[in-house]
């Protein structure tokens, strides 16, 4: 008898399906489901199972649809899925198309109160009694709605097996620690979970298993990560204007800077934080901050990068640091604020009219976006220019597993700044303009420099090396070349490509940003049907020069990014021509995060 | 590296800080000749110069125009941004967070400020950013060669464009309904006055709004237009007669005391304002509205200082700013401390 229940017991352990299904969860937007969703995701991570969480999110306050996508998966790939195994349906006006996204044999958590036919045999399907189990609770009447939203929680957590314990650590985070809200919260989902224990029996096979590979780990979004790096690179002023989805990256710098960067005797503020009243104004105050000597930032998506282009022109032309972080959204024009894409890259790369051309720095995770969100207002002093860091919806605003931040690991560098005392020195003699070290980077004053010498004029205007207005064509042309050389000193400074081999690899595939995860999984998809691959994320722009090697080392090298047009892939055909028949595009941009199997299937067609 | 100018005539006169009127001037302009503009740009030298400012202490600024081309005449020894075109408020006021001891001067000009500028120049006062903010008004683009201004009369005739059908903007009055909290108007051709009227506004703890009428020789002095110098010598009706009396030195009233008004700066300097026949308060907003309603009824210049409110925060006192300026702050005060860093991954 023993051995039997044994043996049937590991034959239904190797039916199990654990550490490794996607969850949507189907919610109307305004209905308090974040709170939710985040649990989920959170007491996830607590177990130590690897875990992405992605909001799929409509651009409304209240009314329309809203998913939420959790992506469990025991090697690591967090990739979003278009398809899941889990779907929880609290919406009836999107229960037709989400079923459609139900993989074969998946499982369907339905309010019970949305009374719709479907025709799906072979999937789990349980019912949920949300309004029954809310009623349960002693709660203040306003609260019954989002409750709600906890019941699924509960219901999830003993059906698949969250750990309880993990589910309360998270509500404390979520409620920072405050003890109503967390004891509300939990109750609704302890009777969820008894209701369960009751009424239903498992069927299906999708189980969570605690494990150890989130630990040590940290869980946050990109622009908590940013608004932390700036602060400890020392940001000074930030100028800024809400936009999607860029709005929660200045509110964290509000919400940070008070607890970080008061002067410790005197409690006095060593920054400004400004709403402005629009975007041409936020940008000129952070240019006017990074003239007067500031360590100074915006951050804004698209259509507010094209009102600031006229100022960003200028701070290049007129050499001016300035950080600039572009969340960016999908376009042309409004497009969508609440979808994510990579369609910003060459037009920001040449901002503004006449020959410009701009630094511009490419995270592919929370870590990077601390890392270049400190390093960002080194590059810019240095070089005394406009940084762009290209950052996205999905890096932005979902929650990324990552290491905990590091440290700045090298002291602060301001560029050259001549003060009192260098001008002293120099008996007063220096040009604001005057390529004294040949490398490009001339010297300056900020604002407040009593030495009778240390003025200039600043001007948008043809100047000379004193900065004074200049129609000289010979003056013009060397000042253009000047600038362009400022590009060439940049590049050590600039952060290199990530390269990563297979062995006997066939393929390179070329990326930026946020497609990491998509791209990982795929190689790994890849190299199981025998098709291995090179990995090369670059991760600055202007190009540091490692890039051509790689692609020299590979006949097809395919350029992966989210946007109509390939925008990466034109960059590296101006930067090496030479190389352009072994550059392949894969470009696609629907709003969404790519996926792995999109691109696993393009590059395995593209090889037979 | 500031440029040397060349003295013109004899150094005499030396200020309490110890420089001449030759240690505030500027580049030779460029503008036509009889500019209202440099009559300005002279008045901001004298100002400075009277007032004892050294000029490293006082940030120019401007936006696109002939007006703002100005600023590169005078106070050499000043650091100055031209900026953008009706986007210098934000220019200043982002880089005079990085010192809070300067004293900011914009000059910006009617294209400037009452076009593309206008939402910037409103939200400057709504903030109430120590800034003097001076625009050059003909009513009139110059450099793009006599196009009607914002400014300009309903009616005016100018040789090229034939008649302005628009209602004017009037600066002075959206400088009042903005919450400015000092507001004047004068003319390019009553020097005295400006000068008394920018030391005042470089002594203002706010923004310091001045609607100086300064002909355009080239393009706009049409006797009838209200921007010309024959109309604005006929039509000039000063509130009171006007002037400025810093901290440091000893006040002598001369005027029998019900006839002068006394406002008081925040840092203890003096405006001193002589009756001129009417009884006006400038500190009385419903008088300032009343006073330049009036103004455009009469069809004439009224000129002076319109409004002061010397008493609201300005706005980097808002914002509890370390002493030290910050852009003399260094690492130490700047990064926060490595445990920081090491508690706030715990809370993730």
């Amino acid at each position: 008898m023993q051995t039997q229940s044994e043996e049937a017991r590991k034959s239904e352990k190797r039916s199990q399906i654990i550490n490794d299904f996607s969850i949507t969860i189907a919610t109307v937007n305004g209905s308090g489901s974040q709170t939710s969703n985040a649990t989920i995701l959170r007491s996830i991570f607590k177990m130590g199972i690897p875990v992405s969480g992605k909001n799929i999110f409509p651009s409304n306050i209240q009314g329309l649809p809203t998913w939420y996508t959790v992506r469990v998966n025991k090697e690591g790939f967090v990739a979003r899925e278009d398809e899941s195994d889990i779907l929880i349906e609290m919406n009836s006006a999107t229960f037709n198309e989400d079923l459609a996204k139900l993989k074969p044999g998946g499982v369907l958590f339905c309010d019970e109160q949305i009374h719709l036919p479907f025709e799906r045999s072979e999937i789990f399907y349980y019912p949920m009694p949300i309004k029954e189990i809310v009623r349960q609770v002693e709660a203040p009447p306003n609260l019954r709605d989002y409750l709600a939203n906890m019941v699924y929680v509960g219901i999830l957590a003993q059906l698949i097996g969250i750990e309880f314990e993990k589910i309360h650590q998270a509500l404390e985070f979520h409620f920072k620690g405050k003890s109503k809200p967390v004891n509300i919260n939990f109750e609704v989902v302890l009777r969820a979970a008894e209701w369960v224990k009751q009424h239903l029996e498992k069927k299906d096979p999708f189980y969570l298993e605690p494990m150890e590979m989130t630990k040590g780990l940290i869980l946050t979004d990109g622009n908590t990560a940013a608004a932390l790096g700036a602060i400890y690179g020392g940001v000074q002023f930030a100028s800024w204007y809400p936009i999607t989805p860029a709005t929660s990256l200045a509110e964290n710098l509000q919400n940070y800077l008070p607890k970080l960067r008061k002067d410790v005797d005197t409690e006095k503020n060593t920054f400004a934080v400004i709403q402005a009243e629009d975007e041409l104004s936020a940008i000129g105050m952070a240019i006017g901050a990074g003239w007067g000597g500031l360590r100074a930032m915006t951050s804004t998506s698209g259509p507010g990068l094209s009102l600031m282009s006229e100022y960003i022109g200028l701070g290049y032309f007129a050499e001016v640091p300035v950080v600039i972080w572009d969340v960016q959204r999908i376009g042309p024009s409004t497009g969508l604020p609440t979808r994510t894409a990579q369609g910003d890259l060459t037009f920001i790369a040449f901002l503004g009219h006449g020959d410009t051309q701009h630094i511009i720095l490419l995270p592919g995770n929370i870590n990077e976006v601390f890392e270049f969100g400190w390093k960002a207002f080194d590059i810019a002093e240095q070089i005394q220019t406009p940084v762009i860091i290209l950052s996205d919806l999905d890096l932005g605003m979902n929650q990324w597993m990552g290491k905990p931040f590091e440290y700045p690991d090298s002291p602060m560098k301001r560029g050259k700044v001549l003060w009192e005392k260098d001008l002293e020195q120099l008996d007063g003699k220096w040009a604001r303009y005057l390529d004294v070290d040949g490398d490009g980077i001339t010297y300056r004053t900020v604002i407040g420099n009593r030495h009778p010498q240390a003025a200039y004029f600043t001007r948008g205007t043809g100047h000379d090396e004193y900065s004074r207005y200049s129609e000289d064509p010979q003056n013009w042309h060397d000042l253009l070349e000047r600038l362009r050389k400022k590009f060439v000193t940049a590049k050590p400074l600039l952060p290199k490509p990530v390269i990563e081999r297979m062995v006997m690899s066939e393929i390179g595939i070329i990326s930026i940003g946020s497609t990491n995860p998509a791209i990982q999984e795929s190689r790994h998809k890849l190299a199981q049907q025998g098709i291995k691959s090179d990995f090369m994320r670059i991760r600055a722009y202007p190009f540091v020069g490692e890039e051509k090697e790689f692609i020299e080392s590979h006949e097809i090298n395919y350029v992966v990014e989210m946007n109509r047009d390939g925008q990466l892939n034109q960059l590296l055909r101006i930067e090496y021509p030479e190389l352009a028949n072994r550059l392949r595009s894969f470009a696609y941009s629907d709003g969404l995060p790519l996926t792995a199997k999109r691109l696993f299937d393009f590059i395995q067609q593209d090889k037979e | 590296m500031t440029e040397q100018i060349e003295a013109q005539g004899k150094r005499s006169g030396v200020n309490l800080v110890g420089l001449t009127k030759m240690d505030y001037k500027g580049n030779p302009s460029t503008l036509c000749q009889g500019c209202g503009h440099n009559s300005i740009s002279s008045q901001i030298i004298a100002a400075c110069f009277e007032l004892n400012v050294h000029p490293e202490e006082v940030v120019k600024f401007s936006g696109i125009g002939c007006s703002s081309k100005s600023a590169y005449y005078f106070l050499n020894r000043s650091f100055g941004f031209n900026g953008l075109h009706g986007r210098m408020p934000s220019l200043a006021t982002g880089a005079l967070f990085a010192d809070y001891t300067l004293k900011g001067l914009g000059v910006s000009g009617d294209g400037d400020t009452a076009s593309i500028g206008l939402g910037q120049f409103k939200h400057l006062l709504r903030r109430n950013m120590k800034l003097v903010y001076i625009i050059e008004n003909n009513g009139v683009y110059g450099l793009t060669k006599g196009q009607f201004s914002a400014t300009a009369d309903q009616g005016l005739e100018l040789k090229s464009h034939g008649v302005n059908p628009y209602m004017p903007v009037d600066i002075a009055w959206e400088a009042l309904i903005g919450h400015a909290t000092f507001v004047a108007r004068s003319f390019a051709g009553d020097p005295k006055q400006v000068k008394e009227l920018i030391k005042a506004a470089l002594n203002h703890n706010g923004v310091a709004v001045l609607d100086i009428i300064s002909p355009c020789v080239t393009f706009n002095n049409i006797d009838q237009a209200t921007q010309s110098y024959v109309w604005g010598k006929d039509h000039e009706t000063a509130l009171h007669e006007l002037s400025f009396v810093p901290r440091a030195e000893e006040i002598l009233v001369e005027y029998n005391e019900n006839e002068v008004k006394e406002v008081q700066l925040h840092d203890g300097s003096t405006i001193l304002l002589k009756k001129l026949g009417r009884d006006y308060d400038p500190t009385d907003r419903s008088a300032a509205i009343t006073i330049l309603e009036e103004s455009n009824a009469c069809q004439c210049l009224i000129t002076g200082l319109i409004y002061i409110n010397p008493n609201q925060p300005s706005m980097v006192d808002m914002y509890n700013l370390t002493e030290k300026p910050l852009n003399r702050l260094t690492e130490v005060e700047l990064r926060p401390k490595r445990e920081t860093l090491l508690e706030l991954n715990n809370t993730f």
